[in-house]
Protein backbone atom coordinates (compact mmCIF):
# COMPACT_ATOMS: atom_id res chain seq x y z
CA UNK A 1 0.00 0.00 0.00
CA UNK A 2 2.60 2.40 0.75
CA UNK A 3 5.95 2.58 -1.01
CA UNK A 4 9.31 2.36 0.85
CA UNK A 5 10.31 6.03 1.71
CA UNK A 6 14.14 7.10 1.79
CA UNK A 7 16.15 8.45 4.82
CA UNK A 8 18.54 10.60 3.49
CA UNK A 9 19.60 13.78 4.42
CA UNK A 10 17.14 16.08 3.03
CA UNK A 11 13.97 17.22 5.05
CA UNK A 12 11.44 14.92 2.61
CA UNK A 13 7.94 16.22 2.40
CA UNK A 14 4.84 15.37 0.11
CA UNK A 15 2.15 17.63 -0.82
CA UNK A 16 -0.94 17.07 -2.78
CA UNK A 17 -1.65 15.41 -6.18
CA UNK A 18 -1.83 16.52 -9.05
CA UNK A 19 -1.15 20.17 -8.46
CA UNK A 20 1.77 21.98 -9.85
CA UNK A 21 3.70 23.95 -7.71
CA UNK A 22 2.24 27.70 -6.76
CA UNK A 23 4.16 29.99 -7.98
CA UNK A 24 5.46 32.11 -4.93
CA UNK A 25 6.08 35.18 -7.62
CA UNK A 26 3.93 38.06 -6.43
CA UNK A 27 3.62 42.01 -7.37
CA UNK A 28 3.60 44.31 -5.02
CA UNK A 29 0.53 45.44 -5.61
CA UNK A 30 -1.28 41.74 -4.78
CA UNK A 31 -3.33 41.29 -2.18
CA UNK A 32 -1.80 37.86 0.19
CA UNK A 33 -4.05 35.55 -1.56
CA UNK A 34 -7.06 34.25 1.22
CA UNK A 35 -6.43 30.56 0.56
CA UNK A 36 -8.18 29.22 3.69
CA UNK A 37 -10.96 27.25 3.16
CA UNK A 38 -13.02 24.57 5.03
CA UNK A 39 -13.53 21.55 2.45
CA UNK A 40 -17.40 20.79 2.58
CA UNK A 41 -19.22 17.19 3.41
CA UNK A 42 -20.30 15.18 1.23
CA UNK A 43 -17.39 16.44 -1.22
CA UNK A 44 -14.26 14.51 -2.38
CA UNK A 45 -11.35 15.30 -0.10
CA UNK A 46 -8.07 16.36 -1.88
CA UNK A 47 -5.52 14.17 -2.62
CA UNK A 48 -1.83 14.09 -0.93
CA UNK A 49 1.04 12.29 -0.81
CA UNK A 50 3.12 12.70 2.91
CA UNK A 51 6.40 10.92 4.23
CA UNK A 52 5.36 8.99 7.01
CA UNK A 53 7.17 6.96 10.05
CA UNK A 54 5.01 4.02 10.09
CA UNK A 55 6.10 0.48 12.61
CA UNK A 56 10.36 1.28 12.60
CA UNK A 57 10.58 2.18 8.58
CA UNK A 58 9.62 5.47 6.69
CA UNK A 59 6.95 5.38 4.06
CA UNK A 60 4.97 7.10 1.38
CA UNK A 61 1.53 7.20 2.15
CA UNK A 62 -0.91 8.36 -0.78
CA UNK A 63 -4.52 9.02 0.64
CA UNK A 64 -5.96 7.31 -2.46
CA UNK A 65 -4.05 4.42 -2.20
CA UNK A 66 -6.51 4.09 1.02
CA UNK A 67 -9.76 3.96 -1.47
CA UNK A 68 -12.46 1.24 -0.14
CA UNK A 69 -11.60 1.84 3.30
CA UNK A 70 -12.92 4.40 5.93
CA UNK A 71 -10.33 6.57 6.99
CA UNK A 72 -9.36 8.75 9.85
CA UNK A 73 -7.31 11.88 9.25
CA UNK A 74 -6.27 13.24 12.06
CA UNK A 75 -3.85 16.64 12.28
CA UNK A 76 -2.27 17.62 15.15
CA UNK A 77 -0.18 20.33 16.58
CA UNK A 78 3.11 18.65 16.77
CA UNK A 79 5.15 15.89 18.24
CA UNK A 80 5.83 15.87 22.09
CA UNK A 81 3.46 18.76 22.56
CA UNK A 82 1.20 17.51 25.73
CA UNK A 83 -2.41 16.54 24.66
CA UNK B 1 -0.39 14.40 10.41
CA UNK B 2 1.63 17.05 11.55
CA UNK B 3 4.26 19.94 10.28
CA UNK B 4 7.23 17.76 12.41
CA UNK B 5 9.71 15.17 10.23
CA UNK B 6 9.50 11.55 10.12
CA UNK B 7 12.65 11.72 11.87
CA UNK B 8 10.74 13.41 14.88
CA UNK B 9 7.66 11.16 14.39
CA UNK B 10 10.24 8.34 15.04
CA UNK B 11 11.75 9.57 17.96
CA UNK B 12 8.24 10.76 19.60
CA UNK B 13 6.88 6.80 18.62
CA UNK B 14 10.04 5.15 19.97
CA UNK B 15 10.55 7.49 22.80
CA UNK B 16 7.17 8.04 24.42
CA UNK B 17 4.55 6.95 22.46
CA UNK B 18 5.53 3.23 22.27
CA UNK B 19 5.42 3.33 26.48
CA UNK B 20 2.30 4.12 26.42
CA UNK B 21 0.72 1.81 23.43
CA UNK B 22 2.23 -1.86 23.19
CA UNK B 23 4.15 -2.14 20.00
CA UNK B 24 3.77 1.85 19.32
CA UNK B 25 1.27 4.01 17.28
CA UNK B 26 0.00 1.20 14.71
CA UNK B 27 -0.91 3.56 12.10
CA UNK B 28 1.51 5.61 9.66
CA UNK B 29 2.64 9.25 11.32
CA UNK B 30 2.32 11.39 8.06
CA UNK B 31 4.58 14.70 7.80
CA UNK B 32 3.28 17.91 6.85
CA UNK B 33 6.39 19.86 6.45
CA UNK B 34 5.52 23.49 5.14
CA UNK B 35 1.52 22.52 6.17
CA UNK B 36 0.60 22.25 2.28
CA UNK B 37 -1.81 19.42 2.67
CA UNK B 38 -2.73 21.34 6.24
CA UNK B 39 -3.62 23.79 4.11
CA UNK B 40 -6.15 22.10 1.65
CA UNK B 41 -7.67 21.20 4.23
CA UNK B 42 -8.21 24.21 6.17
CA UNK B 43 -6.39 23.26 9.73
CA UNK B 44 -2.85 24.53 9.09
CA UNK B 45 -2.87 28.04 10.85
CA UNK B 46 -0.13 29.81 9.13
CA UNK B 47 0.93 32.34 11.93
CA UNK B 48 1.52 29.72 14.45
CA UNK B 49 3.38 27.44 11.86
CA UNK B 50 1.30 24.23 13.02
CA UNK B 51 -1.82 22.40 12.07
CA UNK B 52 -4.47 22.53 14.57
CA UNK B 53 -6.36 20.18 15.59
CA UNK B 54 -8.17 19.03 12.71
CA UNK B 55 -10.52 15.26 12.60
CA UNK B 56 -11.78 14.05 9.07
CA UNK B 57 -13.66 10.79 8.15
CA UNK B 58 -13.47 9.82 4.78
CA UNK B 59 -15.86 7.48 3.18
CA UNK B 60 -14.59 4.56 0.78
CA UNK B 61 -15.18 6.47 -2.20
CA UNK B 62 -12.48 8.91 -0.84
CA UNK B 63 -16.05 11.69 0.39
CA UNK B 64 -15.57 13.61 3.51
CA UNK B 65 -18.49 12.78 5.81
CA UNK B 66 -17.66 14.41 9.02
CA UNK B 67 -14.81 16.34 10.73
CA UNK B 68 -13.85 18.08 13.52
CA UNK B 69 -11.85 20.88 14.93
CA UNK B 70 -10.13 21.99 17.89
CA UNK B 71 -7.56 24.59 19.33
CA UNK B 72 -4.65 22.77 20.33
CA UNK B 73 -5.40 22.55 24.34
CA UNK B 74 -8.27 20.20 24.24
CA UNK B 75 -8.10 16.63 23.43
CA UNK B 76 -10.44 14.75 21.18
CA UNK B 77 -12.67 12.39 21.80
CA UNK B 78 -12.12 8.83 20.11
CA UNK B 79 -15.34 7.12 21.26
CA UNK B 80 -17.33 9.92 19.41
CA UNK B 81 -15.59 9.51 16.35
CA UNK B 82 -16.14 6.01 16.50
CA UNK B 83 -19.54 6.47 16.94
CA UNK B 84 -19.53 8.68 13.83
CA UNK B 85 -17.84 5.99 11.75
CA UNK B 86 -20.63 3.28 13.00
CA UNK B 87 -23.28 5.86 11.59
CA UNK B 88 -22.06 6.58 8.66
CA UNK B 89 -21.18 2.93 7.90
CA UNK B 90 -25.07 2.41 9.01
CA UNK B 91 -26.06 4.54 6.79
CA UNK B 92 -24.11 3.38 3.65
CA UNK B 93 -25.06 0.19 4.31
CA UNK B 94 -28.89 0.26 4.13
CA UNK B 95 -27.71 2.99 1.45
CA UNK B 96 -29.79 5.61 3.38
CA UNK B 97 -32.87 3.92 3.72
CA UNK B 98 -31.72 4.54 7.78
CA UNK B 99 -30.68 7.69 9.65
CA UNK B 100 -29.27 7.91 13.06
CA UNK B 101 -31.15 10.49 15.25
CA UNK B 102 -29.42 12.55 17.97
CA UNK B 103 -27.98 10.58 20.16
CA UNK B 104 -28.17 7.00 18.39
CA UNK B 105 -25.16 4.31 19.33
CA UNK B 106 -25.23 1.20 18.13
CA UNK B 107 -28.30 -0.84 19.35
CA UNK B 108 -30.57 2.20 19.29
CA UNK B 109 -33.37 2.80 16.74
CA UNK B 110 -32.55 4.38 14.00
CA UNK B 111 -34.88 6.37 11.55
CA UNK B 112 -36.67 5.10 8.22
CA UNK B 113 -36.98 8.86 6.52
CA UNK B 114 -39.64 8.50 4.19
CA UNK B 115 -43.53 10.57 3.77
CA UNK B 116 -44.71 8.63 6.53
CA UNK B 117 -42.37 9.86 8.69
CA UNK B 118 -43.27 13.14 8.34
CA UNK B 119 -44.83 14.75 11.30
CA UNK B 120 -43.94 11.20 13.01
CA UNK B 121 -40.89 11.88 14.59
CA UNK B 122 -42.22 12.62 17.88
CA UNK B 123 -43.85 9.04 18.39
CA UNK B 124 -40.46 7.66 16.91
CA UNK B 125 -37.80 9.34 18.74
CA UNK B 126 -37.76 11.15 22.26
CA UNK B 127 -35.21 13.90 23.62
CA UNK B 128 -34.44 11.62 26.18
CA UNK B 129 -32.98 9.65 23.42
CA UNK B 130 -30.14 12.05 22.76
CA UNK B 131 -28.49 12.01 25.79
Amino acid sequence: MAEQGHAGCARPTGGLVGEENESTEQTASQEPKETRKMLMVGQKVPDFTAPAYHKNEFTNVKLSDYLGKWVVLCFYPGDFTFV
Amino acid sequence: MSIDSMFVHKMWNDDELSKMVDGGVPFPMLSDAGGKVGSAYGVYDPDAGVETRGRFLIDPDGVLQGYEVLTPPVGRNVNETLRQIQAFQLVRKTEGAEATPSGWIPGKPTLKPGINLVGKVWQEWKTSQAF
